[in-house]
């Protein structure tokens, strides 16, 4: 009986607190952002403040809810709720609404809902589920294709909705599968290419390969135990390929405004009269968004004060650019703190995963800070000009339904699964 | 080992973000400049520019308001077209092509519809400015000059072009600034400081409100008015006797350095500079590429000075103490040296000393002072330095350093000068033509002034200057310092008698004035024009220094007359009547004034553009103005007296 009535009290009270403190702080500012003038009714519809604000309020009937059924049901009904996630996103081809570009929202009366969004959690109960398997292991390469498909489904259904950013987030799990076991080449060919990338499309393929060449056979002179003069050469010629393909793949298959973000990102343009053509189209948003967190200096220019945001210079600036109000609106100090709020949420959930008896408990907390984890780096990176132009939401403080019930049912799964792990045997 | 991979990337991401986010927010971040901010639009309020007085107080130039017709045209509502167009008499195409024209600059922005509207249009347009939606009235402020006398001084104000903006940013498009005379040295002082309101926008540049409810916004600050050192009355009048000549006459107060008059010829009524027609006008003199109307001949022009350039020489040659005023020197009605010869008007055998080779302006004389100086320590390379030094302490060969807009330095040749022509030996009589004022020597009209200022003053000057007094402010201190010349005083009392007799018995002895000893020297200058690629003579320019009177100067006076013939020809007779006008109040010498209204120089001017052969000094004719011009310059001077 003891136990029955301690366990609304266990839920992890610290992963709670700073969820509550980032949808609060979200709100704030997706208020400043959209506000026209005198705010007279919270609840206004017709703004997207007052669509947050209901939002809200759902959510936290979401959380009852979420809180309320039993543990076990998620891990029991992942492949189902997959199943079903999966079936959402398809018939988004027959019954979708087309906004900005991408068709991934389904119109239900005045409302949009976004499948996407709810795709994450549902991949990641699928992946937990799979990996926790008994009969599953991840260095056996028949069970990683597994799971690969397992995560390439819904991020190729998104990626047919011209939602690019969504299917990046799925890169994710590459961390949830690393923890559990995946071979560490995995790990070393994903860096190097990446690496390999960026030089080529810097400095041209033919300078990437020498640099790496230098590299490599440097490395092969002070450890020929190591490394042979023959691997030496795979290596080169592999990196050689590597910087050509990037290459074409860079001009030739990747869509004009995709290699414009890139070639902004990596300063590739000299001609300062191009770049001010750029300041002036793609890059606009980055541009300002910019200017407006340089202008917040140290403290900001206060709540509802700052010019850019009150002018709303920053095109969406409630939804993706919401960072960039932060900035204007409470400085240094303001996004120092969202940064640090959104460290510790990742590091918290990691922290209750890693305490996890249950693997599906543990593989499912992974895959929750992973994916908030994508999100946090790629939405501030591209706000503050450190990533190229990638459009997806800040967790909990970008306006918009989906995505905030989306993390919500993300994190309160956990918390849920996590309170229950003194139950686990 | 492998859950930290997560965990630092978590942590690395984090510290890579405040750092980010410390170089956008702290290190790059220059605090918040509102000027700069293209979220605030900055709405400016222009302060009246100040008024300019003369030294006796009459107004000069003032502000009179015009207006412009400004359109917005997303904001144009269908208008009876016909109806405006009437209003602001423009036909349709002018309407349709105006509109398009500010459409196609910017929807949103305002534009110029029609500027300069005159004061009877604007009443009328006024009243029915409501019915045409988009369009409103902007009221700017031009200048106005209340008397049509000094182009030249007053300068004109016109807009900011972007190389101006560049540089002093407190310039916006469409600010006005003075582009020449006044208006350009004392802009600052005048033009006071533009007041500032700033207001929200958003990106679409539309206006939200007062910019924290205008905390920040200032007031303008109106500009100062000022007195400048210029006679009103003598400047008309000498401008009136500069009629249909080329030239400049700079009068200056000995006492003060305070130009009194600064007339350069041909001129033009500084209104046309001022209102609807400004830039066709400025067009339109900037092209008179022969007679140079926006050239300030009495600034500018740099001549060689003649025989007046003989008192420098005479000064020097006293304070070097290779001249007493006693010695004699025989004129053979020239100066003979090594095989050349340099002539005289002198006869044969004449002997003059100081006073009367000054009086008679004998070449002679001043060709073996010359010599004397240059060759004092058998070194004429030393000699000219020295010479040369004693020359730019009259403030020649070099920019006075003013207030006035423009300036040319001139030239007085030292050694370094002639480096370049006699690399080796170098001998006084290289340089003789510098003893008659001709050769190297040059200077402006002002400079002259100047030299002749110091004389009056028995050795020092006052920087020539043009303003008088800005409201209770002090006139900078470098006007009101005595400069010093390398001359003793006690050298100047025989050169000025010489001076004296010019005008007594010498060269300007028809000049006299009743009642006034005036010191004067006349000065006759060779000039050669290139005419289809020859060097040909032209008639000399008419020079004339003075100074009045003798005892307590009150003026020293400058006339240069391009293509006058001798001194007192037209010069010294332009000088003697302005020394009158200015010390009586009137004049007594109708004859002189009536003569010089009579006669122009248009001919001489027109000759190296006939494309004929034409004869020159004594051969010439004098041309005469034809009576209908004649009766008008005099009822100019009526009008003259008449302010007395």
């Amino acid at each position: 009986m003891v136990r029955e009535t301690n366990r609304h009290f266990q839920f992890d009270w610290i992963t709670i607190i700073l969820f509550l403190l980032l949808v609060g702080f979200g709100w704030v500012n997706i208020l400043s952002a959209s506000h026209s003038g005198d705010i007279i009714n919270y609840f206004d519809m017709s703004q997207p403040f007052g669509k947050q604000t209901v939002f809200i309020f759902l959510t936290f009937a979401l959380i009852i809810l979420l809180l309320a059924i039993d543990a076990k049901f998620y891990e029991r009904f992942s492949s189902i709720i997959y199943i079903v996630s999966m079936l959402s996103l398809i018939g988004l081809f027959v019954f979708g609404k087309n906004v900005n570009g991408a068709t991934s929202w389904y119109a239900i009366g005045g409302m949009t809902l976004q499948p996407s969004e709810f795709a994450k959690a549902a991949t990641a109960l699928a992946v937990a589920k799979h990996i926790s398997d008994l009969n599953t292991n991840i260095n056996n390469l028949k069970d990683q294709i597994k799971t690969f498909i397992i995560i390439i489904i819904p991020a190729f259904l998104v990626l047919l909705q011209n939602d690019t950013g969504s299917t990046i987030v799925y890169g994710a799990f590459f961390f949830v599968l690393y923890r559990e076991g995946l071979p560490k080449y995995y790990l070393t060919i994903g860096i190097s290419v990446i690496i390999i990338a960026v030089l080529a499309l810097k400095f041209g393929a033919t300078i990437a390969s020498s640099i790496i060449g230098v590299l490599v056979f440097t490395y092969h002179f002070f450890n020929k135990k190591k490394i042979t003069l023959f691997q030496s050469f795979f290596v080169l010629f592999l990196s050689i390929g590597i910087s050509f393909g990037v290459k074409f793949f860079y001009e030739s298959i990747l869509k004009p405004h995709q290699q414009d973000r890139i070639s902004l990102w990596l300063r590739l343009e000299k001609d300062p009269v191009k770049l001010e053509q750029m300041k002036q189209t793609f890059a606009y948003n980055l541009n300002e968004s910019e200017k407006a967190i340089s202008s917040g200096g140290f403290s900001g220019r206060g709540f509802m004060e700052g010019e850019r945001t009150t002018g709303k210079f920053v095109p969406e600036q409630h939804t993706d650019y919401i960072f960039s109000t932060v900035g204007e609106e409470w400085g240094f100090l303001g996004c120092s703190l969202v940064v640090i709020l959104f460290v510790l949420l990742i590091l918290r959930i990691l922290h209750l995963a890693e305490l996890q008896k249950s693997q599906f408990s543990r593989v499912y907390g992974y895959g929750v800070a992973s994916i908030i984890f994508i999100h946090f780096l790629i939405n501030i990176g591209m706000v503050m000009g450190l990533i190229p132009t990638i459009g997806i939401p800040l967790p909990m403080f970008s306006y918009g339904g989906s995505g905030l019930w989306a993390f919500t049912i993300l994190i309160f799964i956990f918390i849920k699964l996590d309170s229950n792990r003194i139950n686990e045997w | 080992m492998r859950q930290f991979l997560l965990f630092g990337s978590v942590i690395l991401v984090g510290i890579l973000f405040i750092s980010r986010l410390f170089y956008l927010q702290i290190y790059s971040s220059e605090g918040h400049n509102l000027y700069e901010d293209n979220a605030i639009r900055k709405v400016y309020d222009y302060p009246k520019r100040g008024f300019v007085y003369d030294r006796n107080g009459n107004l000069l130039v003032s502000n009179q308001p015009s207006y412009d017709v400004m359109v917005i045209p997303r904001e144009v509502e269908p208008l009876d077209t016909l109806e405006f167009c009437n209003l602001l008499k423009i036909d349709k195409e002018k309407f349709i092509k105006t509109f398009n024209r500010a459409r196609n600059y910017s929807p949103r922005l305002p534009s110029v519809f029609v500027s300069h509207l005159s004061k009877e249009d604007y009443a009328v347009l006024q009243e029915k400015m409501r019915k045409f939606e988009g369009f409103y009235i902007q009221k700017r402020s031009l200048r106005h000059y209340q008397r049509s006398i000094g182009a030249n001084v007053l300068g004109d104000i016109g807009e900011v072009n972007s190389r101006i903006i560049e540089k002093q940013p407190y310039y916006k498009m469409g600010d006005l600034i003075g582009k020449q005379g006044i208006e350009a040295s004392y802009e600052k002082t005048l033009r006071g400081t533009k007041g500032i309101k700033f207001i929200q926008k958003d990106r679409f540049n539309r206006n939200i409100g007062p910019y924290k409810d205008g905390i920040f916004d200032t007031l303008p600050k109106q500009g100062k008015d000022i007195h400048i050192t210029i006679d009103a009355t003598l400047q008309e009048y000498g401008e009136l006797l500069m009629r249909n000549k080329r030239g400049g006459v700079i009068a200056i107060e000995p006492s003060s350095g305070e130009i009194l008059a600064m007339v350069a010829a041909p001129t033009y009524n500084p209104n046309i500079l001022a209102g609807r027609e400004r830039s066709k006008n400025f067009t339109k003199l900037f092209n008179d590429s022969i007679a140079k109307p926006l050239f300030n001949r009495s600034l500018q022009g740099v001549y060689e000075p003649g025989s007046p350039f003989k008192l420098m020489n005479a000064l020097i040659g006293l304070q070097e103490e290779v001249i007493t005023p006693s010695d004699r020197v025989t004129c053979y009605a020239g100066y003979k040296y090594g095989n050349r010869f340099m002539k005289c008007h002198c006869y044969i055998g004449k002997r003059n000393d100081l006073i009367s080779g000054i009086q008679e302006s004998c070449n002679a004389y001043f060709a073996t002072t010359y010599r004397k100086i240059l060759d004092k320590n058998n070194d004429a390379s030393e000699g000219i330095d020295r010479w040369s030094n004693h020359a730019k302490s009259f403030g020649l060969g070099n920019f006075l350093n003013n207030d006035l807009y423009v300036g040319q330095k001139g030239r007085i040749p030292d050694r370094d000068y002639y480096k370049h022509v006699y690399p080796r030996t170098f001998y006084s009589t290289y340089t003789i033509s510098n003893a008659i004022g001709q050769g190297e020597v040059a200077t402006t009209p002002v400079q002259l002034a100047n030299m002749t200022a110091a004389i009056a003053n028995r050795g020092f000057y006052y920087t020539p200057h043009i303003i008088k007094s800005i409201e209770g402010e002090d006139i900078p201190e470098k006007f009101t310092e005595r400069k010093y010349t390398t001359i003793n005083k006690e050298h100047f009392n025989p050169v000025i008698e010489g001076m004296h007799q010019v005008y007594k018995n010498g060269t300007a002895k028809w000049l006299q004035v009743k009642d006034i000893d005036i010191c004067g020297k006349t000065g006759t200058v060779e000039n050669f024009a290139i005419i289809d690629s020859l060097k040909t003579q032209l008639t000399d320019h008419s020079i004339f220094v003075a100074f009045a009177p003798k005892d307590n100067p009150k003026i020293a006076i400058s006339v240069f007359v391009e293509n006058g013939y001798w001194g007192s020809r037209f010069a010294g007779k332009v000088a003697s009547l302005m020394i009158e006008k200015h010390i009586k109040g009137y004049t007594t010498r109708k004859d002189m004034e009536d003569w010089l209204l009579r006669h122009t120089l248009e001919n001489e001017y027109a000759k190296p553009y006939s494309g004929k052969p034409f004869n020159i000094n004594g051969e010439t004719q004098f041309q005469l103005v034809d009576d209908n011009e004649y009766e008008q310059l005099k009822e100019h001077l009526r009008k003259i007296e008449s302010q007395n």
